[in-house]
């Protein structure tokens, strides 16, 4: 009986597995232009890059039902960059659930870049000189001295911007609706039970879940920080 | 810029108030020292020459290769100089071993050198470890090693003992002078300290307030009067190269030659007889007498001719004997009590005392 009760429905299932999917790509398309955005900002001195500062973090301030809505205006079909998308290659983001993980991924691209900003500039300059001078053009001193001494603050930004993605709510109901097996992920799956009269228990129980991964996110973030520490340490014992 | 010439740089730079204005060439052999106080625009030099910062105007050639010339809107990247630096911290990366650091600019026609140059350092029990795990000497010499092994044309090195205490300092020292015997690329040498200058240079570039103020043979620097203030004053020396003849193990002394056969004791050296070796011998050190004296406690006596006789700029009391020994050249710093009464003038033959105790760098 308790077993039974504890069993996951179908239709959590399904919110739960289109949660990590949707967070999941969500990280996957921002993770290398976040890197690069950030190594711009930690690295380069260039025109307009306070503005540049500023409108990367609009996300973070701005109310998200305003970014979802920005996003239909310049994403969807009739949008200057949707009309293109669809009349080039026949593909339409709004109320799909790649539509949700580019929703989640704007929310989530302003934590990511901060974190990897951060690590990337707590790097010495000094040693990526030194490896110019033994030679290395920008692309391995890239590759084999900023990037890995940042890895830390790369994998707490990872989890950061997934975290961020998984709990998106009113980007992604603006801009990719609410759509159950589509677009309804655990936090819109839980605001449709709240709607609905009755539901308190199954809301309760997505509710208990949300806090789960949450939870389980947080520690391997934590774990993952962890070794990546030890590493680095064990590396310089 | 003769043929000879390894590097000819002839830069200017402003940096805030300060103005680098200067042309320097550095010879295709041996040790070039780039002398001066901090602040006087030595390592901004060196900089310039690294292609680490870009001067306002002139230009940097390293032999036939044009590396700099803000006229012709040239400056080649860093990566691609050919040039090996030495940074005053070892900026060795904390995230490689040992070896991966000496590998990581080491084209593969320099793996024949790595056995050998690393145990000229003295590193190879060094490198499983990481750089975090390294004393600082220890990583200056990893630091050093993986500079040469990236084949550079030319070799800067910028205060490469600065920080190191007294006892690992002189090992480092030792070091880098037998390296820089057995290496044939030139090397460019910044430090601000005339002792660490007279064990390694040649040459000696003078650098003060952004401008080169004397340049030349080291030797011959050291004879000047009007560089003594800035070539040690109290502490002024002359150089003698000198050979390894034999070594005296009951009182732990070694003989060398000098290059017309005289000889010279001093305190026992590990090198092998026949190797050369540069002395350094104080300006306050040397004595001067007409005849060898008996029953004195002087180990040294020199025959050596006197050039001149002039006041010292470093205190009214003295004067300073310029000396000719064969074909090399010493200073004495005498009273001038002492010059008057023994009636020394220039042309006389006298001898120049030398205690052996007075020798403290062996190189």
């Amino acid at each position: 009986m308790l077993v039974e009760a504890m069993a996951l429905s179908d239709a959590e299932w399904q919110a739960i597995v289109l949660s990590l999917k949707i967070a999941g790509s969500a990280v996957g398309w921002i993770l290398i232009p976040g890197i690069a955005v950030a190594w711009l900002l930690a690295r380069h001195e260039f025109r307009g890059k306070a503005l540049l500062d500023g409108l990367l973090h609009l996300p973070l301030v701005l109310p998200p039902v305003v970014v979802g809505y920005l996003l239909l205006l310049s994403l969807g079909r009739n949008g200057w960059l949707g009309q293109w998308l669809y009349q080039g290659f026949g593909f339409s983001l709004p109320f799909t659930w790649q539509g949700a993980a580019v929703a989640g991924g704007v929310m989530a691209f302003p934590l990511l870049v901060r974190a990897v900003r951060l690590s990337l500039e707590a790097v010495d300059p000094k040693l990526e000189a030194a490896a110019g001078t033994l030679g290395a053009n920008r692309w391995r001193v890239l590759f084999t001295i900023t990037l890995p001494l940042a890895i830390p603050g790369l994998l707490t930004g990872t989890v950061l911007a997934f975290a961020r993605a998984l709990s998106e709510f009113g980007a992604t109901i603006t801009f990719a609706s609410n759509i159950p097996g589509e677009t309804r992920t655990l936090p819109l799956a839980l605001y449709t039970l709240i709607q609905t009269p009755g539901k308190e228990a199954a809301a309760a129980r997505l509710c208990v879940l949300s806090i789960v991964i949450a939870m389980l996110s947080l520690i391997a973030s934590e774990w993952l920080a962890r070794r990546a520490r030890l590493r680095l340490e064990e590396r310089d014992r | 810029m003769s043929s000879a010439d390894a590097l000819e740089c002839h830069v200017q730079k402003r940096l805030g108030d300060f103005a680098l204005d200067i042309s320097l060439s550095v010879p295709a052999s041996g040790v070039t020292a780039l002398f001066g106080q901090s602040g006087s625009g030595k390592t901004s030099l060196l900089r310039l020459i690294a292609g680490l910062d870009r001067p306002d105007a002139g230009r940097v050639r390293l032999g036939e290769r044009t590396l700099t010339d803000i006229a012709n809107r040239t400056h080649v990247p860093i990566h691609k100089r050919q040039l090996g630096v030495v940074f005053q911290e070892a900026r060795l990366f904390p995230h490689y071993r040992v070896r991966s650091n000496l590998t990581y600019g080491m084209p593969p026609s320099a793996r024949p050198r790595f056995d050998d140059l690393v145990s000229l350092l003295g590193i190879e029990h060094l490198l499983e470890r990481l750089p975090g795990t390294l004393s600082g000497g220890e990583a200056r010499r990893v630091a050093i090693g993986r500079a040469l092994l990236t084949q550079p044309r030319l070799l800067l090195m910028d205060e490469p003992l600065t920080g190191l205490d007294g006892e690992r300092k002189q090992e480092l020292l030792r070091y880098l002078v037998r390296l820089t015997r057995e290496i044939d690329i030139p090397v460019v040498y910044v430090s601000h300290d005339t002792a660490e200058i007279s064990a390694i240079a040649d040459h000696l570039a003078l650098v003060e307030q952004g401008r080169l103020t004397a340049h030349g043979q080291l030797d011959e620097l050291m004879m000047r009067l009007d560089l003594t203030d800035r070539l040690g004053g109290f502490d002024a020396a002359t150089r003698l190269s000198a050979k390894v003849v034999d070594h005296d193990s009951h009182y732990s002394l070694t003989r060398v030659a000098l290059d017309d056969g005289q000889t010279l004791r001093i305190p026992a050296i590990e090198q092998p007889p026949g190797t050369p070796i540069r002395l350094r011998v104080g300006v306050r050190d040397v004595a001067l007498a007409h005849v060898m004296p008996e029953g004195t406690s002087y180990r040294n006596g020199l025959s050596a001719v006197i050039e001149a006789i002039e006041p010292s700029p470093q205190a009214p009391s003295a004067s300073e004997v310029r000396l000719r020994v064969g074909r090399q050249r010493l200073r004495a710093r005498l009273t001038r009590q002492a010059c008057d009464e023994m009636q020394l003038e220039a042309g006389k033959t006298v001898i120049a005392l030398i205690r052996s105790v007075a020798f403290d760098s062996r190189f």
